[in-house]
């Protein structure tokens, strides 16, 4: 028994070792890094089978792999190559290949060779189509050498005959991408005749497989998109391609009919069955049209869309889009919308209340009448009414570009646009009310399609509304009844939905300010003033009243007499809202009342070449501080901060500027301040209450740059370069700090090594802008860096502080344009009385409503906004919006609505929370990555990346309770 | 030479009634079987005498097919299968199978409960015909028999409604029954692939009619109803219990959510119930919307529409109310009618055609006293409306459909003789199809081109593939093969392939020629002269110098000999093969001008 134990207990053992045994084995390999083609030439000798070669080589390539070792790989992976039985694992190893041609700073012709001399032998047609694919891949790594693309044309048009599908298409991919029109270089390369690739990739048009077919005229798109330009002869074989059986052809052919098209958009074609000729952008635009009423909506949205960007099409080819030519029974019917125009212009307001009021009135020629093929007839009408809402958008989105670069077409779209405001979709609804908004500057609402569009006013969805107060912002009403019927609707609105009292009003203010002269005949009525009586004053408050006096004051700025029409009171109000709206309400030369405002208006305007002078002058006035003294450099810089606060608030479109530019002179006075401390004087254990300021400086730095970096938009590599100097330079002063008040060497030896390790990387990655730096803290820095590497800490610590004192100031290069990320939290308003009650333990939602400027994606990880609650007892949430609570109503602008869920445990009375914005930023997102392969595990450094967020909204207040929970 | 021929019984010129036989390489099909709602005599139900006089229909009809579940489709069915005589398969689709037996239940209860017709079906006859029903899905094909194969498209129209393609052999029709090609509130458009049928039977309800947007139509709707509510009055809107009723509920639901109204609306109650029924269940059958919406909500699970009872007539305040029947000549809609007609406010609307002699249209023509039974008069002050809102598809949807299946001639039905005529002149005009309109009993005769399928080996054809250069889709190409016939089937194999499997031996056939030469030379000299001579013509063919003298090109052999008699003249031995024909009499007429002088 015991020997019998004695023996298991050994076996054990051995067992355990022999594991270790192993492990060690691989680990030295990969602490060693022997080149990686070694282990994965061991790794493939080792399979036994096709199954296990291809298991290693899927391993394999998820690491990525080394410039320098490239080619090892790549000869042991051909070596295996022309061992390997498995297609499967040749396929395999051919597409590595590509993958690994395309590794950056490996030049792949030297591998071109084999490759081609393996596709040569090879019969599988799913590896032949993989190697062409890697060619592909070494072809287009190499667009300068023309030997080696004649070479690789060569080869696809060698293929070109293989009998599978795929094959095919990757030959003509391959021709798509590197072949060329030019016969002017057969010099250089000898023996190889020059094709016509496009007379070759023509000719596949025909093929038999759709799959190939589609193939040619993406290869024919893709040469193209190189910039050769393509032969006219095209057009037709295209054309013929229209009619094709496969939804992927036909789509194709749609793009490359496009594609013709605007490359000879005057040269002329005949129309087949008659003699006549037309322009060939027309006939293709007709073509176009006709596809939109296709089986296949693939189809129907590409012909959709690429109608939108055919401008250059004669004026009553696209009115034809519009009409259809109606008629019933074989006689000429009006259409409602011609119906409606017609009442309108007669004076009478639709009735249609009569049976047979759309009764067809003249007879039809039966001769003349075309139910097909007459060109664009009617295309956007199908495609407006098309089943599939991505094909409605795409309509709605090429009615959108055609009319604003046609103002006829934009008048006789408007129908059409009105029309879709009723869509079943919501997304159809919304990308037409934008797209009327955008081409309203051509345009001039009758009152029949203004009450269209006020009836979706009511719109449940606050986006669709919204939209519309935008619209209506910007649209131009005819008649004196179309302001009084939008001003009626949007009052109704507001009664109906409250939450939309800010929009309603910016939309009325103008309103007001497009339309003083309709706006005057209706004061009367609207103020409800009467010649004789005195009337009873509205109440102040009435958001109602407020907006009709919005409307009326914003016209009553140009139209002087209005003024007079006012009572009393209105005046009185109108100080007021003055005061209290002052973004919608504009100062008034009102009579008998002196207007300070006016004074400044003007000069206001009038002053932005100055202002921007003024900024430059007093930057350049900064740039002598290196010459000042230390005293009088702070004072200029405290002046010039507030200088260029002060402009920031006088000049909004220079906020931006100064805000960065004061924050920057803010780092460096800092900087300044820090070093004129006394504690440097003096000897070091005796200082670690003075340190304080020097280190809340230092911190105060980094956090303003931080601020620099991600919450300004357009901010440039420049000065990216720049900010990190400067945070650099706090890092030092922070070293240097806690190098003067710590003892011990342990923790400033971890110290030291960090901060050179930052200096690397500084060097590393702004390697391109050193030369700018010149005489500045990390130019003297790099040139002591191998004095430093070899240094003490504390010898460390005295070069830097005698480099920070001696570095100069660097400029800052001021960027084209810059924006300050701001954010103002709409709702919740912060004034509410009446606590949000809840059952403590359960969540209650909180809607949020802001408004962001400036803001780079902010779906994007990169800067996330976040919303961040702080309870009464220091307790901080956050929370991540979802991307989809992001909108996005204009350029630079967002709109964030979400819910925060708040919860909280009992409390005996209610308290406020306090809800802001953050701003969320990652320090190596500006870095870049390195890229290997898509399918590999990411693996950016992360040491570096530092997150953090920013404040950027002023926090609002909201009252909460929660309630303890009733049993 | 094969046809195919098709005789309408009913909706040939005509509207209603539909019902075409079609004969297609010897099967014979029904296409649809409606009654006429204009008559009530025999003349409603099809003369189906016609089929056979004698004898089971079932003997001579393969299958039936029907469209969808209107009763001028479907009408006739039991009086076709139970009280006629039919056994075989009946084919529709899943949700007519479904509503098909309500409507029919309803139209024998109104046929006969209340205009008391004798000799007419029973519920169990409606019961025993829908046994025979065999349901089929969308793009299903369907085996009926061996040879037979029918396949249903989507057709818009109504809910269910297809369009069927039958096919025997190479040889297919396509009957469309009633389509619409513009999407409504809840179905979708319809829709064919390029199928290329040797006819396309179609509708032709609208064939001189281009139809404006429905946008339009669907606005002025909404708005009208939504002023009316807001200014306090009812609105009355008769309809007929399946199809329009449901866009027309889906339209104001949708609009009343979105708008935020609260005003109620009812439906009165009966068939709408289990008709809505039906809609919920058959989401696939809708359109986008619905189906992609459905997930969160079944759009037919209203919720602002609520059941009508006869109470809720007097209530005060708005409403909307949708009663059946659609033209106001009898039931719920009259009764709701006289009840609010007095009142200015309020508002009826007419979504439909009328028929003649019923009070919607009298109102609709504008007549503001109606003499009701009993003498009373009722004074109409309520306002009327008229909005059409009809799924058949327009003369311009009829050519877009033709132009997506590409037939080889069409054939309409179900509309006017005298709209059909322009449709006709248009279709052979613009798309250059051939057209027939027979009227009732007519036949049409199509004759076919008949195609036999041959089948071809795949290694026979790679083979061939590979010596062809370029793709040439359209151009007819070469190939050299056996074709086997062997049990009515069409075989082309390899040759190789056919000497084996009917068990012979290769034969070879061998030409030889002499060709007589005027050469003074030795025979070795001769036969390097023509090695020479041949090589420098043929260079793209292997030519070949052997060592015992002879020459080959190819397989082709050339031996030159001398014969004894005349030392001065050669004779050139030239042999080949069958199969090298072509290239062996080139060379020997080539032989025979002659080898060029030598340079001595």
């Amino acid at each position: 028994m015991a020997a019998h134990l004695k023996k298991r207990v050994y076996e054990e053992f051995t067992k355990v070792v022999q594991q270790q045994q192993e492990e060690i084995a691989t680990k030295k390999l990969r602490l060693t890094k022997p080149s990686k083609s070694a282990a994965l030439h061991i790794d493939l000798c080792k399979a036994t089978s096709p199954a296990d070669a291809l298991q290693y080589l899927l391993q394999f390539a998820r690491k990525p792999v080394e410039a320098e070792s490239v080619e090892g790989v790549v000869r042991i992976l051909l070596e295996h190559y022309y061992k390997e039985n498995d297609p499967s694992v040749r396929l395999k190893i051919a597409s590595l290949l590509g993958l690994l041609s395309k590794t950056t700073g490996f030049s792949p012709d030297c591998i071109m060779d084999d490759a081609i001399n393996i596709l040569q032998n090879e019969k599988s047609h799913q590896v032949l189509a993989q190697l062409l694919d890697t060619l592909l891949a070494i072809g287009t790594k190499l667009p300068e050498n023309q030997a080696i693309q004649m070479r690789l044309v060569d080869v696809a048009c060698k293929h070109l005959t293989d009998t599978s599908h795929g094959v095919r298409n990757k030959c003509l991919q391959l021709l798509g991408n590197l072949g060329s029109l030019e016969k002017s270089v057969t010099k250089d390369a000898e023996g190889l005749a020059t094709r016509d690739v496009q007379k070759i990739i023509g000719d596949y048009f025909s093929d038999q497989d759709p799959r190939v077919r589609t193939a040619a005229i993406k290869a024919m798109l893709q040469l193209h998109e190189r910039g050769l330009k393509l032969h006219q002869t095209i057009y037709n074989q295209a054309c013929k391609l229209l009619s094709d059986d496969y939804e992927q052809v036909r789509s194709a052919a749609v793009q490359l009919i496009w594609v013709v098209s605007q490359l000879y958009p005057e040269s002329i074609v005949p129309i087949p069955s008659s003699n006549e000729e037309i322009r060939l952008v027309d006939d293709a635009f007709g073509k176009i049209c006709h596809m939109v009423s296709d089986g296949s909506w693939v189809v129907r949205v590409q012909a959709a869309k690429l109608l939108g960007s055919m401008e250059q099409v004669s004026s009553h080819f696209l009115e034809q889009t519009l009409d259809k030519k109606l008629m019933s029974d074989l006689r000429r019917k009006r259409t409602a919308h011609e119906r409606a125009k017609e009442l309108y212009s007669s004076g009478e307001f639709s009735s249609g209340r009569k049976w047979g009021d759309d009764a067809p009135k003249e007879e039809v020629d039966t001769g003349a009448v075309n139910l097909i093929e007459s060109g664009a007839c009617g295309a956007f009408v199908h495609g407006l009414e098309d089943e599939m809402y991505e094909v409605r958008i795409a309509a709605v989105e090429a009615l959108c570009m055609l009319a604003q670069s046609s103002p006829s077409f934009a008048e006789k779209c408007l129908d059409f646009l009105v029309d879709m405001f009723n869509d079943e979709i919501e997304e159809v609804r919304l990308q037409s009310i934008h797209t009327m908004r955008k081409i309203s500057n051509n345009i001039t609402l009758r009152e029949d399609q203004l009450d269209t569009v006020l009836a979706v006013l009511e719109d449940s969805s606050r986006d669709i509304r919204e939209a519309l107060h935008e619209l209506l912002c910007c649209t131009n009403v005819s008649t004196k009844e179309g302001i009084h019927l939008a001003l009626v609707e949007l009052l109704k609105n507001l009664t109906k939905y409250p939450t939309d009292r800010d929009s309603i009003w910016k939309c009325l203010k103008f309103l007001g300010s497009r339309h003083p002269t309709l706006v005057l005949p209706l004061v009367p009525e609207l103020l409800s003033t009467h010649p004789f009586f005195d009337t009873a004053e509205p109440d102040m408050d009435d958001p109602a009243y407020i907006a009709v006096l919005v409307l009326i004051f914003n016209a009553a700025k140009t139209c002087p007499t209005m003024p007079a029409l006012f009572s009393d009171h209105t005046f009185r109000h109108y100080a007021y809202l003055r005061d209290s709206l002052s973004h919608l309400v504009p100062a008034l030369r009102l009579p008998g009342r002196k207007l300070v405002s006016s004074a400044v208006s003007p000069s206001i305007i009038s002053q932005e070449d100055p202002s921007q002078q003024f900024l430059q002058q007093s930057l350049e006035r900064v740039y002598s501080l290196q010459h000042l003294d230390p005293q009088g450099a702070q004072e200029l810089l405290e002046f010039t901060i507030r200088d260029l606060q002060r402009l920031g608030e006088l000049q909004s479109e220079l906020a931006g500027v100064a805000d960065f530019s004061a924050t920057y002179l803010r780092c460096q006075l800092l900087l300044i301040k820090a070093l004129q401390e006394k504690l440097w004087n003096v000897a070091a254990p005796l200082y670690l209450k003075q340190s304080d300021l020097a280190s809340a400086a230092a911190k105060q730095i980094m956090e303003e740059t931080y601020k620099m970096e991600f919450m300004y938009s357009g901010v440039e590599n420049k000065q990216v370069v720049i900010i990190h100097h400067m945070r650099l330079q706090a890092k030092a002063l922070q070293l240097i700090v806690t190098a003067r008040t710590t003892r011990g060497l342990d923790p400033l030896f971890g110290m030291c090594e960090k901060f050179l390790q930052e200096v690397d990387f500084f060097q590393r990655y702004f390697i391109t802008d050193l030369p700018h730096l010149q005489d500045s803290f990390v130019d003297k820095l790099l040139d002591l860096m191998p004095r430093l590497m070899t240094s003490k800490p504390a010898e460390v610590v005295k070069i830097l502080q005698t480099m920070l004192r001696q570095s100069a100031f660097l400029h800052l290069p001021l960027p084209e344009q810059i924006h300050k990320a701001s954010a103002t939290i709409i709702e919740p308003a912060g004034e509410s009385d009446n606590p949000l009650r809840f059952t403590s333990g359960l969540v209650v939602a909180l809607d949020v409503d802001a408004t962001l400027e400036h803001v780079q994606d902010p779906q994007n990880t990169v800067k996330v906004q976040v919303c961040q609650v702080l309870y009464p007892d220091g307790q901080a949430q956050m929370i991540h919006p979802k991307p989809a609570d992001f909108r996005n109503p204009g350029p630079g602008r967002h709109r964030l609505i979400t819910q925060v869920y708040l919860s909280h445990t009992a409390w005996t009375e209610p308290c406020q929370v306090e809800v802001r914005l953050l701003l969320s930023y990652n320090s190596s997102a500006r870095i870049p990555k390195c890229p290997w392969m898509e399918g590999g595990e990411v693996s950016p450094q992360v040491e570096t990346s530092i997150e953090g967020t920013i404040p950027f909204s002023k926090p609002v207040k909201v009252y909460i309770m929660p309630k303890p929970a009733r049993r | 030479m094969p046809e195919i021929r098709v005789t309408p019984l009913g909706a040939g010129q005509d509207v209603g009634r539909s019902c075409i036989l079609v004969s297609i390489a010897g099967k014979n099909v029904m296409l649809d079987c409606g009654m006429h709602m204009g008559f009530n005599d025999d003349r409603r139900f099809p003369d189906f005498s016609y089929i056979t006089q004698n004898g089971r229909l079932t003997d001579f009809l393969d299958c039936v097919i029907i469209s969808h579940f209107h009763l001028d489709h479907c009408g006739a069915l039991p009086y076709f299968s139970e009280m006629v005589g039919y056994d075989g398969p009946i084919y529709m689709t899943h949700p007519t199978q479904a509503i098909c037996p309500i409507l029919l239940e309803d139209y024998r209860k109104i046929a006969v409960d209340k205009k008391g017709e004798a000799n007419f079906f029973t519920s169990q006859m409606i019961k025993d015909c829908m046994k025979k029903v065999v349901a089929v899905h969308l793009h299903q094909t369907v085996q009926v028999d061996d040879e037979l194969e029918i396949k249903a498209y989507y057709a818009g129209h109504v809910l269910g409604a297809a369009m069927f393609q039958i096919k025997v052999g190479s040889e297919s029709v396509v009957y469309t029954g009633d389509y619409n090609m513009t999407p409504d509130r809840h179905l979708g458009a319809a829709w064919i692939d390029k199928c290329r049928p040797n006819l396309l039977i179609t509708e032709s309800t609208y064939a001189t009619t281009i139809r404006d947007s429905k946008r339009c139509r669907e606005r002025d709707f909404l708005k009208k109803v939504h002023e009316t509510v807001e200014r306090g009055g009812k609105v009355l809107i008769p309809v007929f219990a399946l199809g329009r009723a449901q866009e027309l509920c889906i339209l104001l639901e949708t609009f009343w959510e979105r708008m935020n109204l609260k005003v109620p609306i009812y439906f009165s109650t009966g068939l709408t119930e289990k008709a809505n029924h039906y809609y919920k269940l058959f989401i696939p059958w809708t359109n986008q919307k619905i189906r992609k919406t459905f997930v969160q909500r079944n759009m037919f699970e209203f919720k602002h529409i609520k059941a009508f009872d006869r109470a809720f007539a007097d209530n005060p305040g708005p409403m909307v109310v949708f009663a059946t029947p659609g033209m106001l000549h009898a039931g719920q809609s009259l009764q709701i009618f006289r009840k609010w007609a007095g009142n200015e406010k309020n508002m009826v609307i007419m979504p439909g055609y009328c028929v003649q002699g019923t009070v919607g249209h009298k109102i609709l023509s504008g007549q503001r006293k109606l003499e009701m039974e009993g003498r009373q008069v009722l004074e109409v002050k309520m306002q009327v409306e008229y909005m059409s809102f009809s799924a058949h598809a327009d003369a311009k949807g009829i050519m877009q459909l033709v132009g997506q299946a590409e037939p080889e001639s069409v054939l309409l039905v179900h509309g006017e003789a005298k709209k059909m005529e322009f449709l006709k002149q248009k279709i052979e005009q613009e798309l250059r199809v051939s057209c027939y309109m027979p009227a009732n009993g007519e036949t049409v005769t199509l004759p076919t081109s008949l195609s036999i399928p041959v089948g071809i080996s795949l290694g026979l054809l790679k083979r061939e593939m590979a010596q062809g250069l370029l793709p040439e889709a359209k151009k007819p190409r070469l190939l050299h093969g056996t074709l086997i016939m062997k049990d009515s089937n069409f075989r082309l194999v390899s040759s190789e392939q056919a000497l084996k499997e009917l068990g012979l031996a290769e034969h070879q056939l061998r030409f030889t020629c002499r060709v007589h030469l005027h050469d003074t030379r030795k025979e070795q000299e001769t036969a390097l002269r023509v090695y020479s001579h041949l090589k420098s013509i043929l260079k793209d063919h292997y030519v070949q110098h052997l060592p015992d003298g002879s020459v080959t090109v190819e397989s082709i052999l050339i031996q030159a000999t001398a014969p004894s008699e005349d030392p001065g003249t050669k004779v050139l031995l030239v042999s080949w093969t069958y199969q090298d024909e072509e290239l062996g009499s080139f060379l020997t007429s080539l032989l025979k001008k002659g080898l060029p002088q030598a340079p001595s």
